[in-house]
């Protein structure tokens, strides 16, 4: 059977020799060359939020941290909240544009692009829970999925809806302060989650603010620890 | 999206025994209520055209009070049938290119959406596609629009007539023009009549840039006259223009809006080889509505379709400027790909190119390939360093194109990117690899039409270097040939 790439649609040639290449032939959902284009965020990086820091600029560093997580450190509102957040990519142009498709376009397959990358991730982490932010029921309509849940699903894992959202701004438009200091957008659902570890997932942390917030609502509701995973750090 | 005339856009709310337009079998359409009041700008935005709910920025339920009302309509935009499924905006029915999800809409575990045409906004199974079914926007009409001093060469001339005879009747033709012979005039009278008595006009192309050359140039011949321009990325989306010029992609955007398409190089990648372009024509059209096709290359199938009397067309065989076609020759030079891997290039084209630039004549040179063509690039600019050379993905590509133009380098290395569209008035054309199967027929012809296009410069060279002759070639010689007779019996070529 023909097999075409889910990002560029080209032919992938000769799944027998890849299977001896790669471990997962099943798995064998976008090419090579797109392979090759995805931007694995690899060597050094912020050990609270895994921004690389091979394209940070010194002074946006401290030791082994990046300034942005320091200042959520410092705060003593949030210094608690988030253990720590894990991503894979880098949100550079072709990711830009890949997750686009993905969520705007709403090309729902193309979850099945990542899902390999995010089993191998989800693999050493430990949780009880993997809970998707949430969209407000009007972008979830709008969208006709939720991409992060979608994401989840398709890496063969069950989404925990445990989280709602009580606004729906859109986030892209606001600053970044405006993000870190507007009230909580969500509430967590009627369900216990005491002492459990629980791993949020998004498809991309840009200030880590909408990851702090759900953190706070599942730390005050009586988790034991929030993670979390995001596709892209931006 | 489910029908009911109450619908709240929200998930878990749909109201009780509402369904998904995919569950309906034949969707219902209501007779026109005459006295209903409807909106001038739905009117507006939707006429000719098949949008999406998140496309029209009016609310659902008046969106709905008009199809209740006969002014809107609702298609499916997935069709399923027993074995087959295709998308109705696009016409896609490649099953790779379908996928399906759990939809937060109509709530269905696996809704079936097109991949092709997703970049326009998803349509899926429980998506509908919606149509104008009311009255026509009301058009200004402007007696005689057409703007135009010039005169038709008596080839022209005949086209002309046809094409306009063609309009009036609502029926098909194929303007076989030889390249050069001068389309766009041929279609001014045609489209003035058109206009003149109300009809929509498009001209659509495969190509961005002939869109944004025939624009401002019909604009100018009908100055009185809103000329809509769309092409990727373009602004004027949103016009209802009487006068539309479109790139073939563009036309997916229409439905049932045109009495006159003319589809100018049907022959052009991509419209050839993708069947959702020629699904997207056909969408374009009214009901009743005429077809222009206009080649200087019919494929076979036409070819032998106009032989046998099955397809009406009229050819202009010969160049406005009365010279004949150049012939292009045929020079075997060996296994030019073994001698590549030396370094080596076959005598004759090294002759060739030679002759050209020591003469100061400026040459095009097409190669089969890219990775050929950088090869035959290295080996030539230890001699002559100033050549360049473009292909699809070459970002400088009209710079280079431009260089040429202005005399600044003697010599362009293509692939056959640079096969139509483009005019040189000065220039030797040779291709190297000829019995490549990526030069057609109709590529050859159009390579060699290249050549003598100004009336200043009415000759020229063209030469095949092959390593072996192929049907495509002989037929692209005999093509030229025919045309240069057929010219010289109805006294078209003074030369």
């Amino acid at each position: 059977m023909i097999i075409n790439c889910l990002i560029c649609h080209e032919e992938i040639l000769s799944a027998v020799s890849w299977s001896t290449l790669w471990s997962r032939p099943e798995e064998n959902h976008i090419c090579q060359v797109c392979t090759g284009k995805l931007p694995f965020i690899t060597g050094e990086t912020c050990v609270k939020c895994s921004r690389p820091f091979r394209t940070l600029e010194p002074q946006f560093r401290e030791g082994d941290t990046c300034i942005d997580c320091v200042r959520w450190n410092h705060d003593p509102e949030w210094s608690e909240i988030l253990d720590r957040n894990h991503s894979i990519f880098s949100y550079d142009d072709f990711l830009k544009e890949t997750i686009a498709r993905y969520k705007f376009r709403g090309d729902y397959v193309m979850s099945r692009a990542f899902s390999p990358f995010i089993r191998e991730k989800l693999k050493n982490l430990k949780f009880d829970c993997l809970v998707p932010i949430p969209l407000s029921p009007e972008r979830l309509y709008e969208r006709g999925f939720n991409q992060s849940a979608a994401l989840i699903l398709e890496t063969g894992f069950t989404p925990a809806e445990l989280l709602q959202r009580i606004h729906s701004e859109k986030q892209s438009k606001k600053s970044r302060l405006e993000r870190i200091h507007h009230n909580q957008v969500f509430k967590l659902l009627n369900i216990n989650i005491e002492n459990k570890v629980i791993v949020l997932f998004d498809d991309i942390y840009t200030t880590g603010s909408t990851l702090y917030h759900a953190a706070k609502v599942l730390k005050t509701g009586g988790a034991a620890s929030v993670f979390s995973l995001t596709l892209a750090r931006g | 999206m489910r029908l009911t005339p109450k619908m709240t856009p929200y998930i878990k709310d749909f109201p009780p025994k509402s369904l998904p337009i995919s569950s309906i079998d034949a969707i219902p359409e209501p007779p026109l209520h005459e006295n209903f009041p409807f909106n001038k700008e739905l009117q507006q935005v939707l006429y000719g055209k098949q949008l999406l709910l998140e496309n029209l920025p009016h609310p659902l339920e008046e969106i709905h009070q008009h199809y209740v009302n006969g002014y809107i309509t609702y298609r499916k935009g997935i069709i399923k049938t027993k074995n087959k499924t295709s998308c109705a905006r696009c016409g896609n029915k490649d099953s790779t290119l379908f996928a399906g999800f759990p939809c937060a809409r109509c709530g269905e575990k696996e809704c079936t959406y097109c991949r092709k045409c997703i970049m326009m906004g998803r349509v899926s199974e429980c998506t509908p596609l919606i149509g104008w079914s009311g009255p026509d926007p009301a058009q200004e009409l402007t007696r005689n629009p057409l703007m135009w001093a010039g005169t038709l060469s008596p080839g022209q001339q005949i086209a002309s007539d046809q094409v306009r005879q063609t309009i009036i009747e609502n029926r098909e033709l194929l303007v076989w023009a030889v390249c050069g012979a001068g389309k766009t005039e041929v279609l001014f009278e045609g489209i003035n009549t058109a206009l003149a008595s109300g009809r929509r006009v498009c001209i659509a192309t495969p190509r961005t840039d002939v869109v944004l050359e025939l624009g401002p140039r019909l604009q100018a011949v009908f100055p009185g006259i809103q000329v809509a321009v769309l092409y990727g990325g373009s602004e004027d989306r949103k016009l209802q223009a009487p006068l539309t010029i479109a790139t073939t992609h563009q036309l997916l955007r229409f439905y049932r809006a045109f009495d006159t398409v003319i589809l100018d190089e049907v022959d052009a990648f991509p419209y050839t080889a993708d069947e959702s372009l020629q699904y997207a024509v056909r969408q374009s059209r009214k009901e009743h509505s005429s077809m222009i096709y206009l080649t200087a290359t019919p494929s076979q199938k036409w070819q032998k379709e106009c032989r046998s009397g099955k397809r009406d067309f009229v050819t202009i065989p010969a160049r406005y400027h009365r010279h004949p076609l150049p012939v292009p020759s045929f020079k075997w030079c060996g296994n030019w790909e073994k001698l590549l891997q030396k370094d080596k290039l076959p005598p004759a084209v090294i002759q060739w190119i030679k002759k050209r630039i020591d003469n100061q004549k400026q040459c095009l040179l097409f190669l089969p390939k890219i990775e050929k063509m950088e090869k035959v690039l290295t080996i030539l600019r230890k001699t002559y360093p100033k050549i360049q050379a473009v292909h699809a993905e070459d970002p400088e590509r009209k710079a280079k194109v431009q260089m040429l133009r202005n005399n600044e380098i003697p010599m362009v290395l293509t692939t056959t990117i640079l096969e139509r569209g483009v005019t040189f008035p000065n220039i030797d054309v040779a291709v190297f690899g000829a019995e490549d199967r990526i030069f057609t027929e109709s590529a050859l012809v159009q390579i060699a039409g290249r050549v003598g296009r100004s009336a200043q410069f009415p000759g020229g060279d063209i030469t095949f270097f092959h390593y072996g002759k192929t049907e495509g070639m002989v037929k692209a010689r005999k093509q030229i040939l025919h045309m240069n007779d057929e010219a010289k019996k109805k006294g078209l070529i003074d030369y």
